[in-house]
């Protein structure tokens, strides 16, 4: 059986999966109800195939896809957790999925209630005023919180022009930055892998807006000066950013609200166990402090009732930013991370982030004395090692990592942190027992030996993939996703 | 690995080599090692101003993108435009055709001021 076909080529004219119901009509008295200009010329071009032929289809290309139903997935600071089955129960309930986005607010108040009470959560687990569900990405929560960082600047009366992002943040923090029209300067993380107050007060003045971190930051490390630092922006006029993606160390732990930050964004996605992953969908909520909130995008869910007692969308906010997406962010996983955090409790959450740290911290001790690990300290939810050893054979960092897709795992993040050579940022998260952790070490110990003693197979894996090492040059030069032209 | 004598070095991997007041930048061998594959090499345009330790350009690898430094200080008088449809030739030949820009300098005390072979390759050692 060719399995490299698509299933439009699998199409045959004619063939039926489910037949339509008979309607009592006929098809021109349907036809005629549809106005000439809404009516397609052409064919919908659709598949034609059984039932049976559309399952296979599928379940083949979700076999030949690594998830994490299938295995583990230690992709670092992109927290690759199990995604509960009773999330998508609760987002697949029919009052929500039938429920229309320009529905009047109030046949919506279930949903609204949702909403608010999820940013009632994160807003107790942030420790910030308020909260805003909108954005629908990590980066585009970061997009939103810069924006509001920029919409007080301008409140204030002075713009400022630059945002200062440490060596070890994420990469999408410099890029946000520069979308929103701030230049981005870098700063450099001391010997112990963090930023310090002395070397934030040397590159700020009054023409920074914001100080960008992302803590823990990518090496996995707490930045255990961040009070000093806080102090230090805020002292110059500037506002403290928190990157979120690293939030699952954190829960029931710190609120970052409570030390010094200012914005934070969520990534739902990651730490609160939406599924994601080729791109979304993700859901990035953004958190501020009472001096921002006046800025948040609207709509608000408002928190006054209106004279039928009912909640409603609040679009009356002189200072809002203005809208980031269209109605109110990704609904479905709003209700999923609502899901989430309801089933697991306060307690729960505690626990999450206690996992995490430790199961970070276990699979680094298994791997330490094999592999170099350049900040070898207590982690938090992930750590970074360098393959920079193993490199004397000639192996590099991406062919190990591509040798581990041999043994079914999902490879880490590599090449980044930057400022690690080699790097392979590794992130187990809590959902992984002991004995997945020990497998997945004790194979990429066995793949850095084999390293030494055979490294041209290394250097030629992956073999047991559906496709081989692909042709990343051409991909980024001349990428072409069209199915027909 | 290859470090030709007669060129100079920056510790962000760029070489330079002075013929009369025309420079000529290009990035290491080690430095296209450390990269792999690239993808995309984005020059300035003839008759920009290129200034010392400044970025001049970014080049774009399979795993990452970084900043193209400038060794020496001046305007561009030529660009590799071979760069545009073979950015590979940086890999194959990062000392020959993989060359990069031609600038006319202004400071030739500059060169004085950069690294040699010999304290290079301890850097790369």
């Amino acid at each position: 059986m060719n399995d490299k076909i698509l299933i439009y080529e699998k199409s045959v004219p004619g063939r039926v999966g489910t037949p339509l119901p008979k309607t009592g009509r006929g098809e021109s008295e349907i036809l005629n109800l549809i106005p000439e200009k809404h009516r397609r010329r052409d064919d919908a071009a659709l598949p034609e195939a059984t039932e049976g032929e559309v399952m296979r289809h599928f379940i083949a290309l979700s076999v030949k896809n690594h998830h994490i139903d299938k295995g583990f997935y230690p992709l670092g600071s992109c927290t690759m957790k199990y995604n509960p089955k009773l999330n998508d129960a609760a987002a697949s309930l029919p009052g929500f999925i039938n429920q229309h986005p320009l529905a009047p607010c109030r046949t919506a108040s279930g949903s609204l209630q949702i909403m608010l009470e999820l940013e009632e959560y994160l807003k107790e687990i942030s420790g910030f005023a308020a909260v805003s569900l909108q954005p629908v990405a990590g980066a585009h929560g970061e997009f939103t919180g810069l924006l509001i960082i920029r919409a007080y600047h301008k409140d204030k009366g002075k713009l400022r022009k630059k945002v200062l992002i440490p060596d070890s943040a994420h990469g999408t923090n410099p890029a946000s930055v520069t979308m929103v029209g701030y230049e981005a300067v870098q700063i450099k993380s001391n010997a112990m892998g963090i930023i310090t107050p002395e070397a934030v007060a040397a590159a700020i003045d009054d023409d920074t807006a914001a100080l960008m971190i992302t803590n823990p930051n990518t090496l996995g490390l707490f930045e255990s000066d961040i009070e000093k630092v806080a102090e230090v922006v805020h002292k110059a006029g500037a506002l403290l950013y928190m990157d979120g993606a690293n939030l699952n160390a954190q829960l029931g732990v710190v609120q970052p609200g409570k030390i010094g930050f200012d914005v934070l964004h969520f990534n739902l996605h990651k730490t609160f166990s939406t599924p994601h992953g080729g791109g979304g969908p993700g859901a990035g909520g953004v958190a501020v402090t009472d001096k921002l909130a006046p800025f948040l995008p609207v709509p608000v869910i408002s928190r006054k009732i209106d004279e039928n007692n009912r909640l409603f969308l609040d679009y009356d906010r002189p200072k809002t930013i203005g809208r980031m997406h269209s109605f109110y962010g990704n609904f479905a996983n709003i209700v999923r991370a609502y899901a989430y955090i309801r089933s697991l409790g306060a307690r729960g959450l505690k626990r999450v982030s206690e996992n995490a740290v430790l199961n970070a911290n276990y699979l680094r001790v298994l791997l330490h004395d094999e592999f170099e690990v350049p900040y070898d300290n207590i982690c938090m939810h992930e750590f970074v090692l360098s393959c920079d050893r193993q490199k004397k054979s000639g192996v590099k960092g991406l062919d190990i990592a591509k040798r581990l897709l041999d043994y079914g795992f999902h490879a880490p993040t590599i090449y980044f942190p930057l400022i690690v050579h080699e790097a392979f940022m590794i992130e187990p998260t809590e959902t992984e027992s002991r004995e997945t952790l020990e497998s997945f070490a004790s194979t990429l110990i066995a793949i850095s030996k084999e390293a030494e003693k055979d490294p041209e197979t290394v250097k030629h894996a992956p073999y047991n993939t559906p496709v081989r090492r692909l042709d990343e040059v051409k991909a980024a030069r001349e990428l072409d996703v069209c199915y027909k032209h | 690995m290859i470090i030709p004598d007669k060129l100079k070095y920056t510790s962000e991997h760029e070489w330079v080599a002075l013929d009369e007041d025309i420079a000529t930048f290009g990035i290491t061998e080690y430095a296209q090692g450390e990269l792999g594959d690239v993808v995309f090499v984005e020059l300035p345009a003839v008759g920009i101003k290129v200034k010392a330790l400044q970025p001049f350009g970014t080049i774009e690898a399979v795993k990452a993108v970084s900043e193209l430094f400038a060794p020496m200080s001046g305007e561009v008088a030529e660009i590799n435009k071979e760069l545009e449809t073979d950015p590979m030739l940086v890999n194959r030949d990062p000392y020959g055709q993989g060359w990069m820009v031609k600038v006319r300098i202004n400071d030739p005390g500059e060169w004085d001021r950069l690294l040699p072979a010999s304290e290079y390759s301890k850097l790369v050692g």
